[in-house]
């Protein structure tokens, strides 16, 4: 695994910086708050009491949007309190957070394409880019290999067990 | 190994059998075929009355190779079934999709606010009307429909039913209207969850469809007391010990005015071309004749009756009409729904 | 004994060569349905459904049911090796499972959890055979009130379990909570938290999020630390097998205590999830080291394992003999039956002895088939872990999409596992708890439900809770535990402390 090295290496370098641990605290605190939030006033658009026969729709909905605000106020609290433990702390780190983007943005490349390409043509560049990008594996056996993967998953799929999945021009021009 | 030959291809690639040369001889007279696997969509999740039927003709068209193309079927149960049929609107001249149609063609757009309708799509065969029968529990004190509606009277009668604001409960605001009474309506997952609620006396009546209790009535627990329909039910000798289908009266003649039926049609996308009607309601025709699906009418107490052209939309036209008015007098109408 | 006479006589059909190959191609695509999220339980049986058209009603109930014991097995396969369940119920065998691999003890791990299997899975087919019919009474008992009693009690096993700030916990439940809310609300048929999108009327399905909160987040942070997943130096040789095999009967104990679980849940019928997160709170309460759980312990495999599968076989009870689902997977099963011609129910077990008991020695048999084929292939599954990361994990991406998004069948679905993978990468990261999150979101809108019908069916009043004896004491039984905790600690105050 010759790129865990690199990894290491390029760690060392700049592995002081990052996001903090706090900020992401606050961030995620906030993000659900906000959920609580929404949560509350469509609840309150339906109806959130109790009527004759038991609670209404949005009574539920209501009273565990209001708990998530109040808990996600004490996580606020613990954030913003100076704690020995968390102080500069890092969420993670830049070269950290770069190896997570290089899979989670061909990832989101991935997601967007399959209602276009379809879910087999998509997967078998995504194999093939893996293999090239993590794996250095070369071109001429990457591509294969993901053409294969797929062709599996479309033969155990779309043949074998008859499930429909998202398919693309190259299928609709096999006759499928 | 001539077991493992005849049995094992079904159970894999045996799909494939549609390809072989069994296929019936009609298919070179018809004017259009499928050309790749038609998608049969389900409004419904897996499991359901609707699922169930749409498998099973999905069998029987493998089976019996009708088809030269394979059938799947796509579950598309969200927002109460309105994801299938917006779907199958947006597929427009799409010859290769089916669906399936159940009470929630009419309910889903009227209770969600969703805008669709079945004028969307192209329709194609009525397989059959599913019936309610009106059910208490054997140990209850009510043996017949007056005595039923004497106790409803007197005091708030709990029934169960499969869903919120669908066909169960379309039935029991008829049947409130009817007698003037209310009834506390309970809503479960589905028809077998209520038939042993009422069977462990956790609600005091149902309207089940005859498939989902004839197994508790043969083995004495509930009673029958009245069938949603304007003719008796068809059948031939008993069921249980001392009655039959056919002994069943119905809901009018034991003093109820309620009529409920339930559709179970097909439909197929809007704008796709006459032949491509034809060939379906072909297939449909040969899938009704097969031996399979006329015990499962019989095991079920279906009411057989199919409709299709003319007849057919005349049909939906009146029902959609009623369940308009049942639903708003139910004040089940979303706050912006038509 | 009757039950004995009739047993046999179902060997007889079960036994039969036909049915036999029928039994083992139905072991492995049931694996390999198991192994394929999305694919998983109900929606696999309900595929393969049609194809059984041609056969006999045994042969056809046979190769189904085989299919499900195959899928209960496989669900466990990729929730050891890559923290992805394939099913709702293998949830709970993530959490001890997937450290367990990671330290490089899948073997042992998926030895323990197929033995665990067959175990309960064995239990439960003995008290089906001999208890049938008294078991079914049990189940009418359950109405609307006592279901959410042991909801109640589910929910109350698992309180107080996770380490750490008991306020991110709750943060997380109620989020859980609030994701299940999502869509149609079954009881007034209103739609709530859509704010008029088409595709969250769909509801948040549970799997789309366990995809992304568990397999997708486990890729994340895999290549953050280092572009590779752990353990995959796993040697698995018969002498993995025979040492945790031979450290198994220790645990007697747990085993049947998770099968009375399970066969509990399966039959009245709340299903196999509860049952595997009930038993799994169990475990860890009654263990003595509590903290090591979630650490890799085998116990936490056990639990989960036995439990979910004694339910998953009792749940066919109340399927042939009330008519009534304990599972969706039995739902399908009983769409088969009624396709076939027969009719689940009471008189079953009266006017088709042989269908019912050639089904019941197939559960027998099917099983013991299922344990020695999955067995078997236990070194070809850890293998798995020895495939370069760059293309295990690209493989396992195309697997989560797919899976993802044959629940529903919906592009969004696929989406929505990407938003919570990254979630679920920030949530574990900051010491939120996924455990309570995913309880809430499975158990959410069940328990919501039955609670409000129970409240429909009292007309608004409480006391229908504490009505008779079974659901006051499920309830009193929940209550004790959810308090536990704060009642022993305050006993321990008033004690003197121990050096």
């Amino acid at each position: 695994m010759s790129v865990t090295t690199g990894n290491d290496t390029l760690m060392e370098a700049a592995a002081e910086r990052g996001p903090s641990v706090r900020g992401m605290e606050i961030a995620t605190a906030v993000a659900l708050m906000t959920m609580g939030g929404i949560a509350i006033m469509d609840s309150l658009r339906i109806g959130a009491g109790w009527s004759s026969d038991g609670p209404q729709s949005g009574y539920f909905p209501f009273w565990l949007g209001i708990i998530l605000v109040a808990a996600s106020l004490v996580n606020l609290g613990m954030a913003l309190k100076p704690n020995a433990k968390t102080e500069g702390a890092l969420f993670a780190t830049w070269p950290q957070l770069r190896m997570v983007a290089s899979v989670l943005i061909p990832t989101t490349v991935y997601v967007a394409v399959i209602p276009f390409a379809g879910i087999y043509v998509s997967s078998a560049l995504l194999i093939a880019f893996f293999m090239i990008r993590f794996g250095e594996f070369r071109p001429v056996v990457s591509f294969p290999s993901g053409a294969l993967a797929a062709g599996v998953a479309f033969a155990v799929f779309e043949l074998w067990f008859l499930v429909a999945l998202p398919k693309g021009p190259l299928e609709t021009y096999l006759g499928y | 190994m001539l077991l493992s030959r005849r049995y094992l291809p079904l159970i894999g690639a045996g799909l494939a059998t549609a390809g072989s040369a069994s296929i019936k001889q009609a298919s070179a007279q018809r004017g259009w075929e499928p050309q790749r696997p038609v998608q049969f969509i389900v409004p419904a999740g897996t499991g359901g009355g609707a699922d169930q039927m749409a498998r099973i003709i999905q069998g029987i068209i493998t089976k019996h190779s009708l088809m030269r193309q394979p059938m799947m079927v796509v579950n598309k149960a969200g927002g109460a079934g309105a994801e299938g049929f917006l779907e199958a609107r947006s597929a427009r001249a799409n010859p290769h999709l089916l669906i399936i149609s159940l009470s929630n063609l009419f309910t889903t757009p009227m209770s969600t606010g969703i805008p669709f309708s079945w004028r969307d799509l192209t329709p194609v065969k009525m397989m059959a009307l599913d019936e309610f029968v009106l059910w208490v529990n054997a140990a209850s004190p009510w043996q017949n429909l007056a005595q039923f509606v004497e106790a409803a009277k007197a005091g708030r009668i709990r029934l169960g039913g499969t869903g919120s604001r669908q066909e169960d409960q379309i039935i029991t605001v008829a049947m409130q209207r009817a007698m003037g009474t209310e009834f506390i309506y309970v809503p479960f997952r589905g028809g077998g969850e209520v038939a042993t609620q009422l069977v462990g006396n956790h609600i005091q009546a149902t309207v089940n469809n005859p498939i989902e209790a004839v197994t508790h009535w043969r083995a004495g627990t509930l009673r029958p007391l009245c069938v949603f329909d304007s003719r008796r039910l068809p059948g031939e000798g008993r069921v249980t010990e001392t009655m039959g289908w056919q002994d069943i009266p119905t809901c009018k003649e034991a003093g109820l005015d309620v009529e409920y039926l339930m559709l179970r049609g097909i439909f197929a996308a809007p704008g796709i071309t006459a032949p491509q009607t034809a060939f379906y309601i072909d297939l449909l025709n040969r899938v009704t004749q097969t031996p399979e699906w006329r015990e499962l009418m019989a095991t079920g107490a279906f009411n057989t009756t199919t409709m299709t052209g003319a007849p057919f939309v005349e049909w939906l036209t009146r029902e959609e009409a009623r369940h308009r008015s049942l639903m708003q007098e139910a004040g089940f109408m979303a706050a912006s729904g038509g | 004994m009757e039950e004995i006479n009739l047993l046999m006589q179902g060997f007889s059909v079960a036994l039969q060569p036909e049915n036999i190959i029928l039994m083992v191609a139905g072991i492995v695509l049931g694996v390999l349905i198991g192994v394929l999220p999305g694919l998983g339980g109900a929606n696999g049986i309900a595929i393969l459904l049609p194809l059984t058209f041609a056969l006999p009603p045994v042969s056809a109930i046979i190769l189904l049911s085989c299919i499900y014991w195959g899928a209960l097995f496989g669900g466990a396969i990729t929730s050891i090796l890559f923290n992805i369940p394939g099913e709702p119920w293998s949830v709970a065998t993530t959490f001890d499972g997937y450290p367990m691999a990671q330290q490089g003890r899948a073997g042992e791990a998926l030895v323990a959890a197929f033995t665990s299997s067959f175990v309960g899975a064995l239990i439960a087919v003995v008290m089906i055979t001999f208890l049938a019919p008294l078991v079914a009474q049990f189940a009418l008992q359950f109405g609307p009130p006592e279901f959410f009693a042991v909801m109640f009690l589910s929910f109350a096993c698992f309180i107080g379990l996770s380490k750490g700030s008991p306020f991110k916990a709750l943060a997380a439940m109620m989020f859980g909570f609030l994701l299940a809310g999502v869509g149609l609300d079954g009881v007034t048929g209103q739609l709530r938290m859509t704010f008029g999108s088409m595709e969250l009327m769909r509801g948040i399905d549970f799997l789309v999020v366990v995809i992304g909160l568990f397999g997708l987040s486990e890729i994340f942070q895999s290549i953050e630390e280092g572009l590779r997943f752990k353990g995959q130096s796993a040697k698995i040789t018969m002498r993995t097998m025979l040492k945790t095999w031979s450290e198994l009967p220790r645990h007697w104990w747990l085993f049947i205590r998770s099968s009375v679980i399970g066969c509990w849940m399966g039959v009245t019928p709340a299903g196999a999830t509860p049952a595997s997160f009930m038993s799994y709170g169990m475990a860890r309460r009654m263990a003595a080291d509590k903290d090591s759980f979630g650490k890799g312990r085998v116990e936490g495999v056990i639990a989960p394992e036995t439990a979910a599968h004694a339910a998953g076989t009792a749940a066919l009870l109340p399927m042939l003999s009330l008519g009534v689902p304990g599972s969706p997977t039995a739902a399908v099963l009983l769409g088969g039956l009624i396709m076939w011609g027969l009719q689940p129910g009471p008189m079953l077990f009266v006017e088709q002895k042989d269908f019912v008991w050639g089904l019941i020695a197939s559960m027998y048999i099917g099983n013991i088939v299922g344990l020695i084929i999955v067995l078997a292939a236990v070194p070809w599954f850890a293998m798995i872990l020895r495939v370069p990361f760059s293309i295990i994990a690209a493989i396992i991406l195309m697997v989560c999409a797919i899976g993802a998004y044959t629940v529903n069948s919906a592009e969004f679905d696929v989406v929505l596992m990407l938003i919570f993978g990254v979630i679920g990468y920030v949530m574990k990261k900051l010491d939120y708890p996924l455990a309570p999150l995913v309880l809430a979101l499975v158990l959410g809108d069940r328990t919501e439900e039955s609670f409000r019908q129970a409240l429909l069916i009292s007309e608004g009043s409480m006391a229908v809770f504490f009505s008779n004896w079974l659901v006051g004491s499920i309830m009193v039984a929940g209550l004790t535990l959810m308090f536990y905790p704060a009642i022993s600690r305050l006993m321990q105050g008033f004690r003197p402390k121990a050096a």
